[in-house]
């Protein structure tokens, strides 16, 4: 499917993944969580659109940043808020939710850390957008798009009076 | 000497010393530990971020407190870690120390944790280890104790937040007492208001006013209107000659009782690096009353040494990155 860039087009396919998550957790009192920085953007959005009462506590933030698995190669990431999950997870339903899905490091990580908090009964990834480039046996439940792009660029969620994504060639600055 | 404890892009590569650590740096250590304060509050408290490092732990002179706490720090980051308790007294020191030194390197060591009673083993060590290898000091003789100064600025941090209209008393023996040089470092580094020292003549450096400090002998204009105020251990260990008549003299003139608390601001902290003598520089009923933040410290301790301990690991990284 072509791109979506704009916050209406975001704004659609948010309302698709709320629908669905809907459909398939409504009777199982899911807990939400969201990967920092882009996923919690995506979690508060679908927390908006569900409503105050349809996940059983307030959203929960993972910092993965003590989890990834680069450490070795480039050290320490900038500092961004530490992990909050303010819920037992034990034998709960969780909806994880991150912006981007590439490689499925970042939710590797993000499983580890969940785990370190207790067993959750189920945890279910949805992400706004899934481009090509999966590097482990791990895919997402329920997504907004789905994107192929060339190796070379790059994708990330901004967040200016509503969420666009753009675009970029490797090496290139971000527009601020 | 001073040896280069930051690697050439201001990373932390060694952490021996507060002097000359700017501050941006001194309050990337606290925020870090900040983050990873929360861990202490998990279920399972662990990160796995510095999964198949190893580090160890080289104490020439005692230590409970800092040792343990650097190695639940080190734990907590699922480091592998081995303490080594070394009496210094066996063999001569300069020799034994490298040859010690070589042998656990030897061992792919990542990082040297070291506490001494000769000021500037730390320093010393750092020399000579492997260009792949980080040291900490824990402790060298009367000269610093770095991450003891900085788990003390978190805990002002946590109570007071902005460092610039604080005064900080610290009471006691400054002259054998690597923490408070360390802390008057930070301290000053941090833009702390006014950094007071309150002690007996001989009991303090004789340098005091080149630090950028107010000096006091009594506690009644010391501790007038402060907001953090820092015991001391009396350094039985560490004093030679008579430099004080008797413990009990000394907790008469300086030893913290709840009547001398009162000259404090009311909300004044009570701080101590531990272990406590009670009844020679602090009362009972002030370490264990509702000012005293001396086990906040300990906990602290934990955050600020992950803080440190990844910090510098992280660096070493980078070089390997570069190279």
């Amino acid at each position: 499917m072509t791109m979506p860039k704009t916050t209406a087009e975001i704004d659609s396919l948010l309302e698709e993944m709320a629908e669905t998550i809907r459909e398939e957790l409504a009777d199982k009192d899911p807990l939400l969580v969201g990967i920092h920085t882009g996923g919690v953007w995506v979690a508060k959005a679908l927390q908006k659109i569900l409503g105050e009462d349809f996940f059983d506590a307030p959203l929960g933030t993972l910092n993965i940043a003590y989890y990834r698995d680069d450490f070795t190669r480039i050290g320490m990431h900038p500092q961004v808020s530490p992990s909050d999950l303010p819920f037992e997870v034990d034998n709960r339903h969780l909806v994880l939710v991150d912006d981007i899905f590439y490689s499925g490091r970042t939710t590797r990580a993000a499983l580890n850390e969940i785990f370190d908090y207790g067993r959750p009964a189920s945890v279910t990834l949805a992400v706004l957008i899934e481009r090509d480039g999966r590097e482990l046996p791990i895919r997402p439940d329920i997504v907004g798009a789905s994107v192929i792009l060339p190796r070379n660029q790059h994708l990330k969620l901004r967040n200016k009076d509503g969420l666009q994504l753009e675009i970029r060639a490797a090496g290139a600055p971000y527009a601020e | 000497m001073q040896s280069n404890q930051l690697t050439e892009s201001g990373q932390l590569r060694h952490f021996l010393t507060i002097e000359g650590l700017k501050r941006p740096l001194l309050t990337e250590i606290m925020d870090r530990a900040e983050q990873f304060s929360s861990i202490s509050h998990r279920q399972v408290k662990k990160v796995p971020l510095l999964r198949g490092k190893t580090i160890i732990n080289l104490f020439f002179e005692n230590s409970t407190r800092t040792r343990s706490t650097f190695e639940l720090a080190a734990k907590r980051l699922s480091a592998d870690v081995m303490n080594f308790n070394i009496s210094t007294s066996a063999t001569s020191k300069g020799e034994s120390l490298l040859d010690t030194l070589h042998n656990l390197e030897a061992m792919h060591t990542d990082m040297f944790v070291v506490r001494h009673d000769q000021s500037g083993a730390a320093e010393f060590i750092a020399q000579h280890v492997a260009p792949h290898v980080s040291v900490i000091n824990a402790g060298d003789g009367c000269h610093a104790h770095p991450t003891q100064a900085m788990l003390d600025m978190f805990t002002i941090r946590r109570h007071k937040q902005d460092f610039a209209n604080l005064r900080v008393a610290i009471i006691g023996d400054l002259l054998h007492s690597r923490v408070a040089r360390s802390q008057i470092q930070a301290l000053a580094t941090l833009g702390v208001g006014e950094i007071r020292v309150i002690g007996p003549q001989t009991l303090l450096p004789r340098d005091s006013h080149t630090l950028g400090v107010h000096v006091y002998h009594d506690m009644a204009s010391g501790l007038k209107d402060v907001d953090v105020i820092i015991t001391l251990r009396l350094q039985l260990e560490r004093m030679q000659g008579a430099l004080l008549p008797s413990a009990r003299e000394y907790f008469r003139c300086y030893g913290l009782t709840e009547e001398k608390l009162k000259y404090a601001k009311p909300d004044a902290i009570v701080m101590h690096p531990g272990p406590i003598n009670r009844g020679v520089e602090i009362a009972s009923s002030v370490a264990d009353g509702p000012q005293s933040v001396i086990l906040e410290q300990v906990t602290h301790g934990i955050a600020i040494r992950m803080a440190v301990m990844s910090m510098a690991l992280a660096s070493q990284s980078e070089q390997a990155e570069i190279e």
